[in-house]
Order: C-alpha cells, then sequence, then structure tokens
C-alpha cells in the first residue's frame, strides 16, 4: 500500500485495532451495584464503554483490552477484574 | 513596468499579487516593511485575505498550517530568532506537505544580538524538507514568488518555500524592479487547487503518527519530492521567461564562467558585488568566473558538477558557519565534486552585517590562487 | 558609476533624502539604487545613507567608500565623523551651514555651503533640511532634474507639505545655480 502524502488519514483508524485480543483480565460489570454515574465510560482509554437504554455501562470487548481502568474508579466497586479465560 | 521603490515593498506588492488568501506572520527587523504593507493591502481591501494577527513566529506559521490544510493559498514571512521559534512548525508544514510560502529577510542568528544580514538563519533549517531560493537582487527576491507557488503547489511537490533575500542589504534598498500586474500572475498563477484539504463535511487528518515501520518511507517521499522540483522549476522557470523574459528555469547561473580558472561559488545579493570584482579583475587578466546557487534545495549538485568541471580552483563563500565543521555551501559544493581533483576552499564572510567589498573578492581570489581557504575571511585581528 | 554618500542624524531625514534622489534620479532615466547604513537609527547619532547612479544596472551591494558626492545635513558632524573621507578627486561636498567654513576638505574637491536650516525653517516651518539639501544637490551636481526631484516629492508627501518641501527645495536650488 502506498504511503499518504503527508501521512494524511481518514478518520476511523481506530476502529482497525482491535485491542479486545490484548486482554488478561477482564471487566465484569455488576448491575446491581451500578449507580449509573458513568465514571467508567468517562474514564476509559479506549473510550469502548457505553450506554445502554436503561442507563447501565458495559464495555465492547472488541475493544476492551482490560487495563482495570474503569475497576479501578468504580466508586460502588461494581466492576471486577476476572482472569481471561482463552 | 519598471518602478524604484523599496526591497520590501516590491515584495509585498509581488505576494499580493498572487493572491494569498491567508497571511500570519509576526513583524521582525528587518522583515516588517513588508508584513506592514500587507496588513495595509488587506486593511485598505487591495487585498481579499485573511490577516491573523498572533502573539509569535510559532503560532503564525502554525495558523499558516492550519489554512493550508484548509485548503487555502497562505503566506508568512520572517527572519532570525523568529524562523528559529519556528523550527518545529518548519519540519511540520513540510512533513505534511503543504506549499506555504515564506520570506526570509536573511540575518544573523544571536547571541550575540545582530539585526544584520548573514544567512544563518534559513541555511540552518536546510535539512527540514522546504524548498530554497536565494536572490541576488529586487528583481529576483519579486519574481521567485510566483516561482515558488507554482512549484510549491505543483501535485508532484507538495513542499513549502522559503524566498530567501539578503536583509536590509536588498529590503531596505530602493531599485528599480519590473513589477507585474494582476494581469500577468493571474496567468502564470492560477487558483490553488490543494491535492486534499480540511473539509468537516469529509474529516481528513494531517501529519498523523509514523511508527519505525513507516517514518523513513516519509522521509524518502520527501527527499523524493525535493529532487522532482529540479524539473518542476525547470519548466516553470523556463515559463516566466516565456512570458515575462526573464527564465529562472535554472538552478545555477555561470557568470563569464565558460574560459575562468577561478571559479567563485555564492548565493545572494553578494552575487553582485562579485560580478563587479570579476569585471575588473578580467580587465587586469586573471580568469575569474561565478557560480551563483539560486536554488540551494534541492541542492543542484550534478549541475554545479557539471558547471565547474573545467575550472582550476573553485573558491566558495559562504555567509554562515556550521560552527565546528565549514560553512553549509562548502561541505556541500566539496561533496558535488567528490573524485575530481579541482581543489575547493571555502571562505566564511559577511556575518552579522560585515561588509563586503570588491576588494574583499579579489583578495579572496588572491588567496584561493595560493590555496589558501577554509577560514574565516576578514577577520579583525586585534579582536582575537 | 557615481555615488553618494549622506551624512545626517537619526531624525533627520537622510534616508528619505537618498530614497527620494534615488526616485528623481531614476525618473531621469538613469539606474539608481538607495540604501541606509543599516541599524543606527536613533534619534540624533550620527546616520549615513547612501545613493548609487549609473547608466546600467547596478550590481554592487557594499556600502559606499569612496563616493563623489557627500551631503552633510548638520555641520556639528564634521568634528564628531570624518564626513569626507574618501572623497574622490573633483568631487562635489555640500555641507549644511551657515557659518564659513573651518575646515577643510581634500584638494581637488569642491566644498558647497548653504544655509539649509534657515530656508526649511522659512518654507516648511521646521528644521527639516533634506529637501533644500536635495535642491542644492540637483543644482550642484547634475544627477538629478529639478522637476524629477518635484515628483518625487509629490508622491512622497500629501499635497500641502510636498508644496512647501518643493519651494525649500526650490530656493536651495536657486542659491546654488545662481553661486555657480
Amino acid at each position: 500500500m502506498a504511503l499518504a502524502v503527508g501521512c494524511r488519514a481518514r478518520p476511523g483508524k481506530a476502529r482497525d485495532n482491535k485491542t479486545g485480543s490484548w486482554r488478561v483480565f477482564k471487566p465484569v460489570f455488576d448491575h446491581e451495584k451500578c449507580s449509573k454515574c458513568g465514571m467508567c465510560s468517562t474514564l476509559c482509554p479506549e473510550g469502548c464503554i457505553h450506554e445502554d437504554a436503561e442507563g447501565f455501562f458495559d464495555p465492547d470487548y472488541t475493544y476492551c483490552k482490560g487495563c482495570g481502568i474503569c475497576a479501578n474508579e468504580c466508586p460502588k466497586e461494581a466492576i471486577a477484574m476476572k482472569q481471561e479465560e482463552k | 513596468m519598471m518602478e524604484i521603490t523599496e526591497g520590501s515593498h516590491a515584495i509585498a506588492e509581488a505576494v499580493r499579487l498572487c493572491r494569498p488568501q491567508v497571511i500570519s506572520a509576526y513583524p521582525i527587523t528587518p522583515q516588517t516593511h513588508i508584513v506592514e504593507a500587507l496588513a495595509d493591502f488587506v486593511a485598505n481591501c487591495q487585498l481579499d485575505a485573511e490577516y491573523i494577527t498572533v502573539e509569535n513566529e510559532l503560532s503564525a506559521l502554525s495558523a499558516c498550517i492550519g489554512a493550508s490544510a484548509a485548503g487555502s493559498r497562505t503566506y508568512s514571512a520572517t527572519t532570525s530568532q523568529g524562523l528559529a521559534l519556528m523550527f518545529e512548525v518548519c519540519f511540520n508544514a513540510a512533513g505534511m506537505r503543504l506549499p506555504i510560502i515564506m520570506s526570509i529577510a536573511n540575518r544573523a542568528l544571536g547571541a550575540p544580538l545582530s539585526i544584520w544580514n548573514d544567512q544563518q538563519d534559513s541555511i540552518s533549517l536546510r535539512d527540514s524538507g522546504w524548498l530554497q531560493f536565494y536572490a541576488e537582487d529586487n528583481q529576483e527576491a519579486t519574481d521567485l514568488h510566483l516561482l515558488a507557488y507554482k512549484v510549491a503547489e505543483d501535485h508532484s511537490i507538495q513542499l513549502p518555500a522559503f524566498v530567501c533575500f539578503d536583509g536590509f542589504i536588498l529590503s531596505h534598498t530602493y531599485e528599480p524592479v519590473d513589477m507585474l500586474t494582476q494581469e500577468d500572475v493571474d496567468k502564470y498563477l492560477p487558483k490553488f487547487n490543494p491535492y486534499e484539504r480540511l473539509d468537516a463535511a469529509d474529516p481528513i487528518s494531517f501529519g498523523m503518527y509514523a511508527t519505525p515501520e513507516y517514518y523513513p518511507e516519509f522521509r524518502y517521499e520527501m527527499d523524493q519530492a525535493q529532487k522532482r522540483a529540479k524539473d518542476v522549476i525547470a519548466k516553470a522557470g523556463k515559463e516566466f521567461g516565456t512570458m515575462f523574459g526573464r527564465d529562472y528555469s535554472a538552478l545555477i547561473e555561470g557568470y563569464r564562467l565558460e574560459d575562468a580558472d577561478t571559479a567563485i561559488v555564492a548565493m545572494g545579493s553578494i552575487c553582485g558585488t562579485i560580478k563587479d570584482a570579476i569585471d575588473e579583475m578580467r580587465v587586469e587578466g586573471k580568469k575569474v568566473g561565478l557560480l551563483k546557487i539560486r536554488v540551494f534545495r534541492p541542492f543542484p549538485s550534478e549541475e554545479i558538477a557539471k558547471m565547474l568541471s573545467h575550472v582550476k580552483r573553485v573558491a566558495v563563500l559562504d555567509k554562515n558557519i556550521s560552527l565546528g565543521a565549514k560553512g553549509a555551501t562548502v561541505i556541500e559544493v566539496r561533496d558535488a565534486l567528490y573524485g575530481s581533483s579541482i581543489p575547493v576552499k571555502g571562505y566564511v564572510l559577511g556575518l552579522g552585517g560585515r561588509d563586503v567589498r570588491k576588494k574583499d573578492i579579489k583578495e579572496i581570489v588572491a588567496l584561493s590562487e595560493k590555496g589558501q581557504g577554509d577560514i574565516f575571511y576578514g577577520l579583525r585581528k586585534e579582536l582575537i | 558609476m557615481r555615488e553618494l554618500r549622506i551624512h545626517g542624524r537619526g531624525g533627520q531625514g537622510s534616508v528619505t533624502a537618498a530614497e527620494l534622489i534615488a526616485v528623481a534620479a531614476f525618473e531621469g532615466g538613469v539606474f539608481a539604487q538607495a540604501f541606509p547604513a543599516f541599524g543606527v537609527e536613533r534619534r540624533g547619532a550620527p546616520v549615513q545613507a547612501f545613493v548609487r547612479f549609473d547608466d546600467k544596472k547596478i550590481r554592487k551591494r557594499s556600502q559606499v567608500y569612496e563616493p563623489d558626492y557627500i551631503i552633510v545635513q548638520d555641520s556639528t558632524l564634521i568634528k564628531d565623523v570624518n564626513v569626507f573621507m574618501g572623497v574622490k578627486q573633483g568631487g562635489i561636498v555640500i555641507v549644511n551651514t551657515e557659518k564659513k567654513p573651518d575646515y577643510k576638505v581634500p584638494n581637488g574637491v569642491k566644498l558647497i555651503t548653504i544655509d539649509a536650516t534657515s530656508i526649511a525653517l522659512k518654507a516648511i516651518g521646521l528644521p527639516i533640511t533634506n529637501t533644500s539639501l536635495m535642491g542644492a544637490f540637483a543644482a550642484a551636481t547634475g544627477e538629478i532634474q529639478f522637476s524629477a526631484l518635484e515628483k518625487a516629492l509629490n508622491h512622497r508627501f500629501p499635497k500641502e507639505l510636498a508644496a512647501k518641501n518643493i519651494d525649500a527645495a526650490r530656493v536651495a536650488f536657486d542659491i546654488v545655480k545662481g553661486a555657480a
């Protein structure tokens, strides 16, 4: 593939990189404990935690790389990091 | 039409006729008269452009990057410390392949503070990817802006360009210049047709990051574009000659060089003084000629080697010094002549505005005949 | 090629004088080049400006060391600066002074003194001597036509100011022509 002049790129390139494959620990969200504050979504470095119709949050495991920031920051301790089963 | 005017005003007028859509610059001696004149043109509706005032040169060129990426013909001007402050942005502009044109009223770099002329500023950015043109007189200084836009905007090039002219020596000198009309310039320089541009409806990013797997190829592509610029300059320079009678197709120019024993190589306004000195030396029977470098980037190595193939010795004058090494031009001329037995000597002179006279040129020729060189010429011994 | 060196003090209009003389000379059909000795533009400091005249394109860029003509805008400079340095044999020196000279120009050089300050005060109301000295220069050297000087002044200044300056230049021109 030829280089783009001036290293120019269309948006959406990050989507090509499916970082979910990097995951060793997986965040598991407990909606019983969740207060719907959205902190996990705000702080996720991949921007892969989305709000559902009821206001709960869940990660997109295609891109979640298992960094654990959401679990660390969750004020309700509603996110647990569990060993990935591969 | 021939008019007598200050160099800065002639350049500002030439820039106006190029119809830049965005200008961003920060005033600095000896460039100030140019940007003052352009600000007047915009304020008086003689030029339909955005003039973006900024807090410093780094911002000025950054504004030009945004404007150029958005598809505008852009212009800036600076010198010396101002250019030094743009160092980072210069590499970005070139790496993003944006055809910004910037006038450089060449001036020394501090410390010690000097507002006077030498060419250290633009020479110090020779690796940044910008094309570099150097003017001998105010006619060239004005004409080269048109040529620069034409070459820089060519889709096979897409690189920014410096148009360099000696600060004060040209910028503040009144002399006759053949001023082109808007009609002339419009015929020569069509509207800017960007290869790609920022568009909110169809987003794109410029100058993304490149991992080691990609970075060298980007630098290689820039180097290839520089080399292609030789042919594009030849074509655009010839077209300029056909339309206006002044042919800029050659990157270098010889003066009385055909039968010369000693060739002087130089760049910028000093070439005029050298030509006068050569005429006098010729009367005295000395076979001296000049090779003037008008385009320093891309560097015309092969052209120089060819033009100098018959001479007995070469004296290269540098208004810059790569401290700890030599003047930039002599290093590259010697490289161009690698493998030939022609001795090449360098002479660093005119730093920080030290005046260069005909007698200095004659002395340098005499030194080169004795095989003496690779020196700072004309130092005041009592100060060392 | 003929060369002119103007000595003045910052604020006296030496650079403007050089520019206007060049414009007038070009108007008269010769090539001209004018430039200042750069970077010394402080009010009262000794300054220099240069003009070259030639029938062909002027290529030389160095400062003027061996002038054919010298204009001294202010005779107090003579004790501070070697204003006559390098002047050519057969050259012409024009000094603004109301006094009889107590200095000597080199042998073979013609000295013209003119009280440009009084002329300027009368015609312009300000001690701006450069335009009077331009008139004197035109008369003494023939390098520029008075009509061309008039045109250059009209181009440079607003109408009323130009008229006053042209008056000053004409008085000086007539005095020098009359003396010749």
